[in-house]
């Protein structure tokens, strides 16, 4: 059978869907294998996530920390480089927005607190990506292993400064103290009912627009500066980076301090956003999802950011399914996750073949230039 | 099949390849190709690049599966689905890029894939008294455990011909054997293939170069795009017919340029020594000069430091010891600098490398049009990129050097190979650089743009550039360069007016066997 | 010398022992993924994936050696999906083995919830249902010597099988790799796979067969994970293991002997770092648990950053093989 090559649509929209469908099919296949029904578990984990204000609140909330991490990990992509260390960095830059709202709240207004916060969390990050960027540039050790290695030593260092710097004296958990309220981010149904339109409550907050602000900076930054075009450059083929004089090693510094100051944005959201203090393990997880999130988005801006509310769809969809449906765990948007990055990160093409045939069919009967044969 | 039943009239034919197909997407690669092969004969088969002749062999050794048609071999229908089907109907190949281990040991690399059984001790002890055969009865000698990485190439390529042979191959193809050799190299590797013919072996060689089809074959088939479009006896034709029907048109195989007019030296490299990390020197003690309006060829075995010379003049290498003068700014080991600066003392640089270095791939025309220029101030603001200066640049570029399709936003990467190399040298010469580097112009172009590229090389030099040519082809040397230096194990071995030079005697230069002053001797023309 | 010094370096080593054997499992599998040239990051979901399988049917069964079994076919299957997406659809080798690793962290809780109702955990098996401690024959009477009868009873000896099995996998990669026509394929096909298909041997089906060894060995090192070294399967079990191990194996120059004393130095570290918890040490005081725990991570990244990380990986290691037009 003839085969047609595939148009840019199909290429850009019909083959990550039809790759989210397969997700979607095995992750039903796993309910079902633990004797549950799959079309009700996704029934209750859309009314979940869409189905009522504060279920698009959640979303929309998680899907901001999935925006910041997905942008480290497309930054990261463009230049070939795999930052696993969203997940790390995050947790660190979470630290220096704490650090700042600790020290300043009581002396700072809101309008100087933010940009400060800003500044801590995207340095902390790109601080903890710059060690394994650094031995990646100049001693070449893998950058896959070592940023995982230092999410491990991030998680024990942030247990070692809770239970012992930041815990409240007293306290038994290990947390530190909870924020003025002057260094809270306005959130979403605060905001709006200003303007006298009542939503649910919900942790979405200003750092949604943030995040959002990110993405057409990352875009413009990587598609529209001299400096993306080195990164694109050193990511398609090294020796012409070479030739035209770009700096390999700065370039792969450059992209990791970037990816690492998106991802540590996650912490504005969690810590001055959400949180209001700073605690363990708040990152959850949206280091890794992070990677679905740019594979699913193609690492441009604008998927990762339908990606995100994909995700953060599931992510509140898990919760209220979990709530629901006891015998399906919250791990279970863990594996979707797993799926959704085989699928469309390391299967990406499967189904070309099959599209490229079905092209060809309707190709032939639409076209007269080709010669029939059979049929 | 014992050899000696070519004598027998009915299956006279080693191969006959009836209406063989292949597309690879939208591109079809071989139309309807019939090919017929007579035992025991030299088999020449010539084209363009893109003609598909690597395509038609491959199909025959099974790397890849024909779309359609059908192949018999020695006269009966064989259905070649990969290569161990090839292997087992006697078939062997000589790859272009060779198909070696590198760290393996000769023996291990022919064995490979031909074990006596799953222990490897009996294999090696088996490998081992077979070549000796081999080397016996061929005289085909090679050091059995040498690594492949220690090898020189003409040694690399006797393994291939071993591997072939060490399967039982009657056909033996050969894909572009020539393209890494010297021409003394070259006569070694023909009397081998004669010898082979002697003794019943079929062969079959893919060239583009014409003078090897004269010499060597038996018979000739040319192939333009994807179909063969004539065949002939050799002693029936000539170079001139054979290049016609290659191109499709007649081809003019002269360059017209007036003599050179030097003026000031441009470019001066005094003493100039590079090591790679293993402590090897890849360029030793070289000293040359390119004056304005002279073209310089650089002559040479490939990885003789011809490559290594073109980076360190582009910045691309720092000088290990010694010093480059460009245009009155001087590039030591302790003052080294960048290609990007480099580019500002008015040098610009056609890399060897088309695909890898010369452009991005997935990058449109427009943005590999600007590779290396990615800072100029004509496409950046402050923050922000200038699109449509790059767009216009690009357009203005591709009209100039009548690159095609004219599409800026088209990717790199599907345009023709004449087209990406027209482009890169619009970019290149675009800024009229006092200094032009360029490594193998016309490599993988086809004619009709080989033409037009020596013709702008030309006016670069009429127009009082400075350019220092590196080419694999010697007769490209010899019809554009004033001058050729010829480079050896990093060093410069001698130098000849292109006027006076011919090839035999470049070539003994490039083994390193000749200086151009004592009288020649014909003790080296092969039997 | 010092007596309680003495027990303290007998347990030491006796620990390195049990605290390497998933990685030097481990770590043959890399090798034999490796040189074929396919990268495994998935080794660390499938030492967790083989944990939690042998764990859960060990419950179910009582048998040890259903539950080995059943965790070397899990992980196969693993290795069979990680080839599908590398080897026959060209994919991207690293993202496969994250998503890999993500989607097994995600399902052995979904299963072990779904099937024990114990938030994660498997439940906790009794000794005829793991894989128990051996006693070296002659240990009475060697064991009467001293230092050599230490040697013997507690550090050569007193281990579970699957250690005595890690040991033996070094012995049988070397001679795999090195003295049999499989071996021979197997190192070219993770060179030059060019050299391999147009000498008439599959590329693909050579592949498959190395990542279904790599499962194999995985399978046995998850195995010894959750039912020799411990006694049941707890959530994120492997923790980073199947990274170390990666590292020996760099560390190693993908070469099996190497390999393992990388993986005995990562496990005498740990046995020794486990000893520090605690222990006041002069000038510094008592070093936090957090530092302690962290300490495999950062000498993984250490051995990285150092010279040896950045050995030479065999050259098609990573790269789908596309038959070039």
């Amino acid at each position: 059978m003839r085969r047609q090559p595939l148009p840019a649509w199909a290429d850009v929209i019909l083959i990550p869907i039809i790759n989210i469908a397969l997700a979607l099919l095995v992750a039903g296949a796993v309910i079902a294998l633990i004797g549950e029904n799959p079309f009700k578990a996704f029934s209750v984990m859309f009314q979940g996530a869409f189905g009522y204000a504060e279920g698009v609140g959640y979303t929309l909330y998680y899907a901001t920390n999935f925006i910041f991490t997905g942008l480290a990990v497309a930054v990261a992509f463009h230049a070939m480089l795999f930052n696993i260390g969203g997940e790390g960095q995050a947790y660190i830059g979470g630290l220096g927005v704490a650090l700042v709202l600790l020290a300043f709240d009581g002396m700072l207004p809101f309008w100087a607190l933010l940009p400060l916060a800003i500044i801590a969390a995207m340095l902390f990050g790109a601080a903890w990506a710059a060690i394994p960027a650094y031995l990646q540039a100049y001693r070449g050790s893998h950058i896959v292993i070592t940023t995982i290695m230092f999410n491990f030593i991030a998680s024990n260092l942030m247990v070692y400064l809770l239970v012992n710097i930041f815990i409240v004296p007293g306290s038994m958990s290990p947390e530190s103290r909870v924020f003025d309220s002057v260094a809270w981010l306005p959130s979403a149904h605060d905001f709006l009912a200003r303007f006298g339109i009542d939503v649910a409550a919900s942790p979405l907050n200003l750092s949604f627009i943030i995040a959002l602000i990110a993405g057409v900076l990352v875009w413009l930054f990587i598609w529209h500066t001299r400096w993306g075009y080195a990164i694109r450059t050193v990511g398609f083929s090294e020796p012409a980076a070479e030739y035209a004089g770009i700096n390999t090693k700065k370039i792969i510094m450059l992209t990791m301090l970037i990816s690492g100051a998106l991802a540590g944005m996650a912490g504005i959201n969690e810590i001055m956003g959400v949180q209001h203090k700073l605690l363990l393990d708040f990152v959850a997880g949206y280091g890794f999802t992070g990677i679905a999130v740019a594979l699913m988005g193609r690492n441009h801006p604008l998927g990762i950011v339908l990606a995100s509310i994909l995700f953060g769809a599931l992510y509140q969809g898990g919760a209220d399914l979990t709530f629901e449906m006891p015998n399906i765990s919250r791990e279970m948007v863990t594996a979707i996750q797993g799926f959704i990055i085989l699928f469309s990160g390391a299967l990406t093409y499967m189904s070309r073949p099959w599209l490229e045939r079905l092209f060809g069919l309707f190709a032939r009967t639409e076209a007269t230039e080709e010669v029939p044969h059979g049929r | 099949m014992a050899p000696n039943d070519i004598t027998s009239s009915d299956s006279t034919l080693a191969i006959d390849l009836r209406n063989i197909s292949k597309s690879f997407g939208t591109v079809q690669a071989n139309k309807h190709v019939n090919l017929k092969v007579e035992t025991g004969t030299i088999h020449g088969i010539v084209g363009e690049n893109g003609a598909g002749k690597s395509t038609l062999m491959s199909i025959l050794y099974g790397f890849y599966e024909a779309d359609e048609g059908e192949i018999h071999i020695f006269g009966k229908r064989t259905p070649i689905r990969n290569s161990s089907d090839a292997i087992g109907a006697g078939i062997g190949m000589v790859h272009q890029h060779f198909m070696l281990v590198e760290n393996f040991t000769v023996l291990e690399n022919v064995m490979l894939g031909a074990e006596s059984g799953a222990m490897l001790a009996r294999s090696i002890t088996d490998a081992a008294a077979e070549l000796d055969r081999l080397e016996h009865e061929f005289g085909l000698s090679v050091d059995k455990d040498a690594l492949i990485s220690d090898l020189p190439v003409g040694q690399l390529q006797r393994v291939e011909i071993l591997k072939a042979l060490y399967r039982g191959a009657r056909i033996l193809i050969l894909d572009e054997p020539t393209g890494v050799l010297t021409p003394q190299e070259t006569d070694q590797l023909f009397a081998i293939l004669r010898s082979l013919r002697e003794q019943g072996t079929t062969v079959i060689i893919i060239t583009h170069k014409l003078r090897e089809i004269m010499a060597l074959t038996d018979h000739v088939s040319v192939m333009r795009q994807g179909e063969i479009v004539a065949s002939r006896t050799t002693s029936e034709t000539s170079r001139e017919e054979l290049a016609e029907l290659m191109v499709g048109r007649k081809v003019r195989m002269t360059i017209d340029k007036a003599p050179a007019q030097p003026g000031d030296p441009l470019l001066r490299v005094e003493n100039l020594s590079v090591h790679d990390h293993y402590g090897v020197a890849r360029l030793d003690h070289v000293s040359l000069e390119v004056c304005a309006g002279e073209i310089v060829g650089i002559a040479g075995v490939s990885g003789n430091g011809q490559s290594e010379l073109l980076d360190v003049l582009s910045g691309i290498l720092p000088p290990g010891e010694g010093e480059v003068l460009i245009n009155d700014h001087t590039v030591t080991p302790a003052h080294h600098t960048d290609p990007e600066q480099v580019r500002s003392y008015s040098v610009a640089h056609v890399p060897e490398d088309r695909l890898r270095r010369g452009l991005v791939r997935e990058f449109m025309a427009a943005e590999s049009a600007i590779l290396g220029y990615q800072n100029a101030s004509e496409y950046n603001g402050i923050f922000l990129t200038k699109p449509s200066a790059i767009i216009n640049h690009s357009r203005h570029l591709m009209e100039a050097f009548d690159v095609r399709p004219t599409h800026p936003s088209l990717k790199s990467a599907n345009f023709s190979g004449g087209n990406q190399q027209k482009l890169i040298l619009a970019r290149e010469m675009d800024p009229n650089p006092k200094v032009l580097l360029v490594g193998q112009p016309t490599r993988g172009v086809d004619i009709g743009a080989i033409e037009f590229i020596h013709k702008q090389i030309v006016a670069m030099r009429d127009e009082g550039s400075a350019v220092l040519l590196v080419s694999g082809e010697l007769d490209e040397l010899m019809s554009l360069a004033d001058r050729i230096i010829v480079m050896f194990e990093g060093r410069i071995v001698g130098e000849v007016a292109a006027a006076e030079a011919d090839e035999k005697m470049l070539g003994l230069m490039m083994a390193n066997a000749h200086t151009p002053e004592p009288t020649l001797s014909t003790e080296e023309v092969p039997a | 010398m010092d007596v309680s010094m003495y027990t303290e370096i007998i347990s030491a080593l006796s620990a390195t022992m049990r605290v390497s054997t998933p990685l030097i499992l481990a770590a043959m599998a890399g090798i034999f993924s490796e040189r074929s040239g396919i990268v495994d990051i998935s080794l660390e979901g499938k030492l967790l994936a083989g944990a939690f399988i042998s764990a859960a049917v060990a419950a179910v069964t009582g048998s040890a050696w259903l539950g080995l079994g059943a965790a070397i076919v899990a992980t196969m299957l693993l290795s069979l999906l990680h080839g599908f997406a590398s080897i026959t659809h060209n994919g991207n080798q690293v993202v496969s083995g994250v998503a890999i690793n993500i989607i097994v962290s995600g399902m052995t809780v979904v299963l072990g919830i779904a099937w024990f109702h114990q938030s994660g955990q498997t439940p906790s098996l009794p000794n005829t249902a793991r894989f128990m401690p051996l006693h070296l024959p002659g240990s009475e009477t060697i064991g009467n010597i001293p230092i050599l009868g230490d040697i013997y009873t507690k550090i050569l000896g007193g281990h579970n099988l699957l250690v005595y099995v890690a040991f033996l996998s070094v012995a049988l990669t070397w001679w795999v790799l090195f003295k049999t026509r499989f071996g021979l394929r197997l190192r070219a096909v993770g060179e030059n796979p060019n050299a391999v298909d147009t000498a008439g041997i599959s590329v693909a089906w050579l592949r498959y067969r190395a990542v279904l060894i790599a499962g194999i060995l995985t399978g046995i090192g998850g195995t010894y994970i959750s039912i020799a070294q411990n006694a049941s399967f707890i959530r994120e079990m492997s923790a980073g293991q199947g990274y170390i191990a990666l590292a020996a194996m760099i560390f190693g120059k993908w070469k099996p002997v190497p390999a393992m004393f990388a993986s005995l130095m990562f496990g005498f570290l740990d046995a020794l770092s486990i000893r520090l918890q605690g222990v006041e040490i002069a000038g510094i005081g008592q070093i936090p648990v957090q530092a302690i725990q962290a300490l495999p991570y950062i000498l993984t990244v250490a051995i990285l950053a150092s010279f040896a990380g950045r050995a030479v990986a065999p050259k098609a290691d990573g790269v789908p093989y596309v038959k070039e037009r």
